[in-house]
């Protein structure tokens, strides 16, 4: 509770600088309209026309969240207007990916850490793997898979699964190394099977680590699936949403979706956290 | 066949024959263990006393098939470190407690029963067991971070006794802790090894709690890592704290002294 006066302060701040902001970049539209129509304008006149254009510069907050409430609440779910609908498109392809990711991660962790020639062979990959801008893979992953007759969820998924994957692997060879040499030997002592030692030392170890990649896996899944929708000129999705909306300039639209996407972001990693809380404490490490 | 008779009665249990081992490091060779003999019977308390970095830490892992030596043999219980170690011959205390912080002590103490295939009714009484008899009995269900220093290490002592290894190798248990607590663990100890007849192996650098705990005081000294004394105890099984100050108790701690002495006068 004490925490809220502060939080409200900032988003009044954020508010207040959007507004003027909206004022500031969409007012030159408005003023050449005026000026077409040979009509003055007073100062309030031009604010309150910033603040209400179809297709401004910048939407204004009280614009964006008009359209999301008309395309959330409003419209039925399995509408092709519901942004509700769009979203689970993007959220469907982002789990699918996120689940092959941390899979792959996770594979790829255990096989840096139990055997040499994968450390030292396969990091490197892994690293350059991300350093390919996603942007311009993405069409080829798309148009690839289309070729051989797969095509709607999957593409996308794998998008997400190629940009998923790497924070997990990075996050699980740390935590599977997490165990002290010490603890290590101690397994040793009593003649531990690389099973044992996996599933009750280096495993457990691992958890603090594998939840805070899973959390950027997570959101790393999420732009992957809506980079996966853009260049195929998906008809539904939220990256659908987004492309349809730069075509048309329906920058409320984008902005709509721009804030759906963020929302989805923050409640999956958030549902995330909650796991990782309950996890934790049921094991007694937090 | 008669001859032989006492031999047994005393079985040597640890015997090491011309020792050496050598850490390669970036800075040279480490000769950490040089020409080292020594024999440890059935059921005796050795302790190893020596300023760091002489060894003792070196040899017991040798012991315990942690490391291995460069030259010479070990053998524990007749065979090799290898094979004692796979056959669970001996249970290894380490310096820190290293209990897992996500278990319980009860789960902690159940470790080593788990991996080595214990059935379920048997480590439970098993656990009971060893708590008892470290004192410790109604913490089974706390977690270490509840519990004090000296408290974890006795549960980490309780976790290498809960198996049938007839060997406790412990590597300075009680460093970290303050002197009280570390005489009351000292005399804990002594009962509990009457109690079990374990052989320990157990390193320190502390003249009182070698003399104090051990039928037999090895001395080494650094540079290479080497023994340069080893010294039977007189005193008896029976030991109650004040015998710190009796003359014989004084004697050895002097003898003991005087050879880690000689050992620096090396360098
Ligand atoms: N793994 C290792 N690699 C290189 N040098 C080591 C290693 N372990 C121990 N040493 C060296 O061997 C010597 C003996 O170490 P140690 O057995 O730990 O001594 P102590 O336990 O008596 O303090 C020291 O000089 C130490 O630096
Ligand atoms: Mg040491």
């Amino acid at each position: 509770m004490r925490h809220v006066l502060p939080v409200l302060t900032v988003v009044a701040v954020i508010v207040a600088i959007w507004y003027a902001a909206a004022v500031w970049l969409n007012a030159q539209w408005a003023l050449d309209m005026a000026k077409r129509q040979d009509r003055e304008m007073s100062a309030s006149e031009l604010v309150l026309d910033t603040w209400s254009q179809e297709k401004p510069k910048l939407p204004a907050p009280h614009q964006v969240a008009t359209e999301l409430w008309k395309t959330t609440v409003e419209k039925k779910v399995t509408s092709k207007r519901s942004l509700v609908y769009h979203a689970w498109v993007t959220l469907s392809a982002t789990l699918l990916g996120f689940a092959l990711g941390t899979a792959l991660g996770f594979a790829l962790a255990v096989g840096i850490v139990y055997m040499r020639v994968m450390d030292m062979s396969v990091m490197p990959w892994v690293i350059a793997s991300q350093t390919i801008p996603i942007l311009a893979i993405a069409p080829m992953i798309i148009v690839v898979l289309n070729a051989v007759g797969v095509s709607g969820l999957l593409p996308k998924a794998m998008i997400s699964m190629y940009l998923s994957f790497f924070p997990v692997v990075v996050g699980m060879v740390k935590g599977l190394r997490a165990p002290s040499r010490m603890m290590l030997d101690q397994m040793r002592t009593w003649n531990a099977t690389k099973g044992q030692e996996f599933l009750r030392l280096r495993l457990p170890s691992s958890m603090p680590y594998l939840f805070a990649s899973l959390k950027i896996a997570m959101a790393a899944s999420l732009v992957g699936a809506i980079v996966g929708e853009l260049p195929t000129g998906a008809v539904a999705g939220l990256g659908a949403r987004l492309l349809a909306g730069s075509y048309y300039g329906q920058t409320i639209q984008i902005w709509s979706a721009l804030f759906m996407a963020a929302a989805v972001a923050a409640f999956m990693v958030a549902l995330i956290g909650l796991i990782q809380r309950v996890t934790l404490k049921r094991m007694g490490m937090s | 066949m008669t001859a032989e008779e006492p031999e047994i009665a005393h079985r040597t249990v640890i015997e090491a024959s011309n020792l050496n081992l050598t850490f390669e490091t970036n800075d040279g060779p480490v000769h950490a263990l040089r020409d080292v003999n020594l024999q440890v019977g059935k059921g005796d308390f050795v302790s190893f006393i020596g300023p760091s970095g002489c060894g003792k830490t070196t040899f017991l892992r040798v012991m315990a098939d942690l490391e291995q030596p460069t030259s010479g043999t070990v053998l524990v219980n007749g065979v090799s470190p290898e094979e004692a170690r796979k056959a669970r011959a001996y249970g290894y205390v380490f310096q820190a407690a290293g209990l897992y912080p996500w278990r319980t002590i009860g789960g902690n103490i159940r470790l080593p029963l788990e991996i080595m295939g214990y059935d379920r009714p048997v480590q439970a009484k098993r656990v009971k067991e060893v708590l008892e008899l470290v004192d410790l009995a109604g913490f089974e269900k706390k977690y270490p971070w509840q519990l004090s220093g000296g408290m974890q290490q006795r549960a980490s002592i309780a976790r290498a006794l809960a198996f049938d290894a007839d060997i406790l190798l412990m590597d300075e248990p009680f460093g970290a802790l303050d002197e009280i607590v570390r005489d009351h663990l000292n005399e804990q100890l002594l009962a509990l090894w009457a109690r079990t007849q374990k052989t320990i192996c157990f390193v320190t650098h502390s003249i009182p709690e070698a003399v104090y705990l051990s039928t037999k005081i090895v001395v080494m000294s650094p540079r290479p890592g080497r023994i340069t004394d080893v010294i039977e105890s007189p005193l008896p099984q029976e030991r109650p704290l004040e015998i710190r100050d009796t003359p014989e108790f004084l004697e050895i701690a002097h003898r003991v002294r005087e050879g880690l002495r000689a050992g620096h006068a090396y360098d």
